[in-house]
């Protein structure tokens, strides 16, 4: 199946589901529905880098709060609309991933992985002493009730729900045409054995490059529309810890080294999420601690993911 | 005549040990070039100056009329060096067969600038494998092969780049003495038809029969460099070899 | 033109003082990271969980902070032993140490800082000694014994440290499993106990630092994610493993955040120690004094 007939199929889906939320008539669908989707378009981005490449970015909340704060500025500077802010936020985030990485990709990836930790602390910090964007007071951004498409009135945050879902759709196609890719395949050679990779001719540093622009660049498109849905934007809430953890927690737990393992674990682990904090409020601490504490043990006993372990389980049936 | 690979005063040092220190070889196009020395000489250190995998301190590497200062160790792949690692490294995610498409598909293709289609790319693969007698293996993946299977995916691969000179870096290490022969034999077709090899190895009758040259690198210099005949019975070199 | 004078040799003691105690929290990481290779993020977690524990015990039974961080060291190097054990068993044999290895500590390090949240709350914390409050003054200079009795407390681990790493078989196989496993191997000694016991001692450090860090400032669970830069910052500016390098890093680190504290604001020091790091790596890897 190539790109096209699955882009396709994505966008059927997303219209089902969409049809299916209509149907509902409940807002706090749209709500939960839209962080969900956010959580499987960064944990997709992350895994391009992280899960396909084997080098580790614990900085997500950065790229993210980047586009987030992209709009932030656009709208006192100049308002665009959400689809062009995303287009804004992905170009910011992706030049950022790029310089990023052109300093710190020729060493070890574990060299990468600080670096990243080191760039989410330094944003954090340039964000909250400037003012212009609010700085550590935060910023409102008024979220209109209705938006006017064409002749159609859209309730607004069903509005941001569809945004979402079509950049969830995007997000999903392109790690898909990826991995079965002649750049995929270099990828995997990257993370099995780089030095290995280089020798048998393959340009590592383009592609590591080429990975954390895109992944920068789609955690961008995922944060441009944050300041919008949530209507008040502090620093502490874009750069949020959970950003970093659910976007590595959720590729690892579902699966690494497929465009699916992230969808999954970002649906099971947003929709558990959500379902907690909406109904049992345990409180969003507990919430990320439950996360944190699958990750590790995920990691420890199943390193490839739910989808290793169905993979697993089917390799022993074909085997009997 | 030029030689296609000049290696000019290479110096490389690990904190305040020095591993290589002012190594000059000159390898003519077509030559069968033997490389010995005790363990920890700086062989494989200098197959990775050379490579591009580390870099040298000092001096520079020409090849093919080329100087390779600043290239990356992909871009000399590109340009026709290729090696085997004494330690193998194969892609552990991938089967053997896929082991060999990423050198068709980024150095071959990458350089010929053309579109081989698909099933061209399996079945130079597969007769890759079979050169190394590994073609029943293919779609095995490199962790249920043996050390010694695993040498051979190595040099397979190294070949898969079609270079113009192959570095073999210890292949024969653990081989029987009809796989040796195998493998021997199989060298000496790559040089008929043009590669030139440089053949570092311990197993000295493998060294002997094959090489045209034999040079030897103790303790990071150069002690010998000649007919392999007349080297084996320099005493510098029979004293490294023995100790004194 | 006093005040300036004034103001900024004070900076650059308080820089000092600060660098000491950077040295000690950068020890343990000089020991995981690097000489056994391990990219142990988690660090400043246990630091700040040996703060809590100072805390507590301050707190509830007006023990001296630091006579609690001793009597913590054989509980914390052994959960340092234990988290290698299993770090060992589930990442190093298997070789799959790069992503695995960073995502679990990854995952140590936040589950620890959110489990301290759900315990103590965000609310900043304190301790109560004698020593906390009162300065020497020598001329000029002002030396709070807040920062200067960690100073010298983190410069006498240090010292020992170093000692230990030089002077004792332990100290030299730790040195050596760094460099050449397979010598160590032939020397009889079991690599992976020597760097089980070196990671315990890693994280025995963290008692200490934990206990000096709530005496120089305030603490919150989340305080631990500005050390994390700082640490690594030290230790790759030091260059990996050398014990001198780091002292210096963390010198020269201090006096430049007391700096740009004093003369730019408090809420740009974060970004300080992180700006380093990226520099260093970007242009000079190896460190000040490098292997």
């Amino acid at each position: 199946m190539n790109a096209a007939k699955f882009a396709l199929i994505a966008f059927f889906v997303g219209l089902l589901v969409l049809a299916f939320a209509h149907w509902l008539k409940i807002d706090y669908f749209f709500f939960a529905g839209y962080t969900i989707l956010q959580f499987t378009v960064l944990a997709t981005a992350w895994n391009i880098l992280g899960g396909y490449c084997g080098y580790v970015n614990f900085g997500s909340a950065a790229f993210f709060a980047l586009g987030a704060y992209s709009s932030v500025f656009m709208h006192k500077v100049y308002p665009l609309p959400v689809p062009a802010l995303m287009l804004v936020g992905a170009v910011v985030s992706g030049i950022v991933g790029f310089g990023m990485g052109y300093l710190t990709l020729r060493l070890r990836g574990a060299f990468f992985a600080i670096a990243t930790l080191a760039l989410a602390v330094v944003l954090q910090t340039l964000v909250v002493n400037w003012d212009f964007v609010g700085g550590s007071r935060g910023a409102y951004i008024i979220r209109p009730e209705t938006i006017d498409i064409g002749s159609l009135q859209v309730n607004y945050i069903e509005y941001l729900f569809v945004l979402m879902l079509v950049l969830a759709a995007i997000v999903l196609t392109t790690a898909r045409t990826i991995e079965r890719s002649q750049l995929g395949f270099g990828f995997a050679t990257i993370r099995d054995d780089e030095m290995a990779a280089e020798a048998s001719g393959v340009p590592t540093l383009r592609l590591k490059l080429i990975a954390t622009t895109l992944s920068g660049a789609f955690m961008g498109m995922a944060g441009a529309p944050f300041p919008y849905y949530i209507g008040y934007l502090q620093p502490s809430s874009a750069f949020g810890l959970e950003y970093a953890v659910n976007s590595i927690a959720m590729p690892m737990i579902g699966g690494t080294t497929t465009w699916i393992g992230p969808l999954i674990g970002s649906l099971l682990l947003g929709t558990a999420q959500q379902y907690t904090t909406a109904y049992i409020s345990l409180g969003t601490g507990v919430n990320v601690l439950i996360v944190g504490v699958i990750l590790i043990v995920f990691v420890i006993i199943a390193p490839n993911g739910l989808v290793g372990l169905v993979q697993e389980w089917l390799r022993k049936r074909r085997k009997s | 005549m030029s030689a296609l690979l000049h290696v000019d005063n290479i110096s490389k040092r690990f904190g305040g040990f020095v591993a290589l220190d002012g190594i000059e070889l000159e390898v003519q196009a077509g030559e069968r070039l033997g490389l010995i020395g005790p363990n920890g000489s700086g062989k494989s250190t200098l197959v990775n100056c050379i490579c591009g995998t580390l870099q040298n301190e000092t001096g520079n590497v020409t090849f093919d009329g080329h100087k390779l200062d600043g290239l990356a160790a992909h871009q000399r792949t590109h340009r026709g060096l290729a090696r085997s690692f004494q330690l193998p490294r194969p892609f552990h995610s991938m089967s053997l067969a896929d082991n060999l498409r990423i050198p068709l598909l980024y150095t071959v293709r990458a350089r010929e600038g053309m579109l081989h289609a698909h099933s061209d790319l399996g079945a130079r693969c597969h007769e890759l494998l079979d050169m190394v007698g590994l073609a029943a293996k293919a779609q095995q993946m490199p962790r249920d092969l043996t050390q010694v299977e695993m040498r051979k995916l190595e040099l397979a691969r190294a070949m898969a780049a079609e270079p113009k000179l192959l570095i073999a870096d210890e292949a024969m290490a653990g081989l029987s003495h009809s796989e040796i022969e195998d493998i021997l034999a199989l060298l000496v077709r790559l040089n008929e038809r043009g590669i030139t090899v440089i053949l570092i190895e311990h197993i000295m009758s493998a060294v002997m029969s094959f090489s045209q040259r034999l040079a030897v690198l103790v303790s990071g210099r150069k002690v010998a460099d000649g007919k392999p005949e007349d080297v084996v019975r320099d005493p510098e070199v029979v004293r490294a070899y023995l100790g004194q | 033109m006093d005040i300036s004078w004034d103001l900024l040799i004070n900076a650059i003691t308080a820089g000092l003082l600060l660098g000491g105690f950077y040295a000690a929290v950068t020890a343990g990481v000089s020991i995981s990271f690097g000489m056994l290779d391990i990219v142990n993020i988690a660090h400043p977690a246990f630091i700040i969980l040996g703060s809590y524990i100072a805390y507590f015990f301050n707190i509830n039974f007006g023990i001296d902070p630091i006579i609690v961080s001793i009597v913590a060291l054989p509980a914390f190097y052994a959960l340092g032993a234990l988290v290698y054990q299993v770090y060992y068993v589930s990442f190093e044999k298997r070789g799959q140490e790069s992503l695995r290895g960073l995502a679990f500590f990854f995952g140590l390090l936040f589950v620890t800082e959110v489990g301290l949240i759900l315990v103590f709350g965000v609310d900043y914390r304190y301790v109560e000694a004698a020593y906390i409050g009162p300065s020497i003054h020598l001329g000029l200079i002002e030396l709070p014994l807040r920062m200067l009795v960690p100073c010298v407390v983190a410069l006498a681990m240090f010292a020992a440290l170093q000692l230990f790493v030089t002077r004792t078989f332990l100290g030299r196989a730790i040195m050596a499993v760094s460099q050449d496993q397979l010598a160590l191997q032939l020397m009889a000694a079991d690599p992976i106990r020597i760097k089980r016991i070196a990671f315990g001692l890693s994280i025995a450090t963290a008692s200490i630092a934990g206990a000096l860090l709530i005496i120089i400032q305030p603490i919150e669970p989340s305080v631990g994610r500005d050390y994390i830069g700082r640490v690594f910052a030290i230790c790759v500016l030091g260059g990996l493993g050398s014990m001198p390098g780091t002292l210096i890093a963390a010198f020269l680190l201090g006096v430049v955040e007391s700096l740009t504290s004093t003369f730019y604001g408090p809420s740009w020091s974060p970004a300080v120690a992180f700006g380093f790091l990226l520099l260093t790596l970007a242009f000079r890897p190896a460190g000040l004094l490098g292997r």
